[in-house]
């Protein structure tokens, strides 16, 4: 590979960057940082499209479905993220194309059919919690709410559970 | 919405995921190491952000500087939150995302990123699918918390809830480095670019580590 693969952050100088960065956020937003709500947003969009009369007598869906979806600051906000990390990965020879299957120990299959799983809960966790590890575990717990504690108790207690049967997956 | 805070939009997003994939968030099996309690990067990072973000807002309340008394606090409805967290906690065990992750995952040429953000529209329609039924209705509705912050829930300075958070950020980073050095360690940028496990040899069946260990015990042997 021609291009030199640059050393990550140190996880100290990272955090206190990615701090700055969610303070920023709330500086000129008034919110913090998140990307959950960009889903629920493109899934409203996508069901307008194949099944408009359903999404929109929905008791979920039909709420969000006034106005263009492109118009949520959060979907663009997810848009940025998606071109930060391109940005990042791209300057420090970290991109690559590929299914990332840890050290190779189960097949391609398997490992998209986990991320798909692994992607449905967290979707529909998403909304009960309205918001995910950005919008609740970092921006909310930021302001020292309750839910953003709350959730990430619960989330590393889940997390440490369940990968006790993931191990042989990385 | 006006062209300033889509501007805002895209320019903070793009922090956010820049700073993610330097901290090597773009990929799965790094993310997922912290469960496996070898490589203690994500609760570094994100405790680490937290106390920054926390610190910053607390003096920017101090005079009210930019409004700052209205920035918002979400209420929070405890079987929601809980369950909520609890299922994205299994979906990150499981998928090795995240919602944000998965995107600077994608962001970073991982396909299976991608599919896990198609998981997640799937998850929102089944979300939406049963968002009336009794169950989900009352998980949503019941048990809200008297109070939005911790500080405001236990009557106590907020600064002495950012004291407790600090103490617990320098015994995580402590207890973390104790228990990487105990594992193989924390997946480096070739690791997680290249698809290695820490400590694995590489390609040419050269492993730095123990080569260099073997050379400084050879050169004491003579």
């Amino acid at each position: 590979m021609s291009c030199q693969i640059r050393p990550l952050w140190p996880p100290f100088v990272a955090g206190i960057v990615l701090g700055l960065v969610v303070l920023l956020t709330f500086v000129l937003v008034g919110n913090g940082m998140g990307s959950s709500g960009a889903f629920a947003r493109v899934a409203t969009e996508i069901g307008l499209q194949i099944a408009p009369e359903a999404t929109r007598e929905n008791g979920y869906l039909g709420s969000m479905a006034q106005g263009n979806p492109l118009a949520a600051w959060i979907v663009l906000a997810a848009v940025g993220i998606l071109i930060g990390g391109i940005l990042a990965s791209i300057s420090s020879g970290r991109f690559r194309v590929k299914v990332d299957r840890g050290s190779g120990r189960i097949g391609v299959g398997t490992r998209l059919a986990l991320a798909l799983a692994g992607g449905v809960l967290s979707g529909f966790g998403s909304r009960l919690a309205a918001g995910c590890t950005s919008g609740v575990g970092l921006s909310n717990t930021a302001m020292l709410g309750v839910a953003g504690f709350v959730f990430l108790i619960a989330f590393f207690v889940a997390g440490l559970l369940i990968s006790l049967f993931m191990r042989r997956v990385w | 919405m006006d062209y300033g805070m889509a501007g805002t939009a895209l320019a903070t997003g793009l922090l956010f995921g820049f700073v993610l994939e330097q901290a090597g968030f773009g990929s799965p099996c790094k993310l997922t190491a912290q469960f496996r309690l070898t490589d203690w990067s994500v609760f570094k990072v994100m405790f680490t952000a937290i106390v920054v973000a926390a610190v910053g807002i607390l003096l920017l309340q101090i005079n009210n500087t930019f409004g700052s008394q209205g920035f918002y606090v979400a209420e929070m409805y405890l079987w929601g939150t809980i369950l909520g967290g609890l299922l994205i906690g299994v979906g990150f065990a499981i998928g090795g995302y995240c919602p944000g992750t998965s995107l600077v995952g994608l962001g970073s040429g991982r396909i299976d990123g991608f599919v896990f953000m198609l998981g997640m529209v799937l998850g929102v329609w089944g979300f939406a699918a049963v968002y009336d039924t009794s169950l989900i209705q009352t998980v949503m509705t019941t048990a809200q918390a008297s109070a939005r912050t911790v500080p405001e829930f236990f009557g106590v300075s907020p600064w002495l809830v950012v004291a407790a958070m600090v103490l617990m950020l320098i015994g995580g980073f402590a207890v973390g480095r104790a228990l990487e050095r105990r594992s193989n360690g924390v997946y480096s940028a070739e690791d997680i670019t290249e698809g290695r496990a820490p400590g694995e040899s590489d390609e040419l069946g050269r492993d730095l580590g123990r080569e260099a260990t073997s050379a400084s015990r050879q050169s004491e042997a003579t």
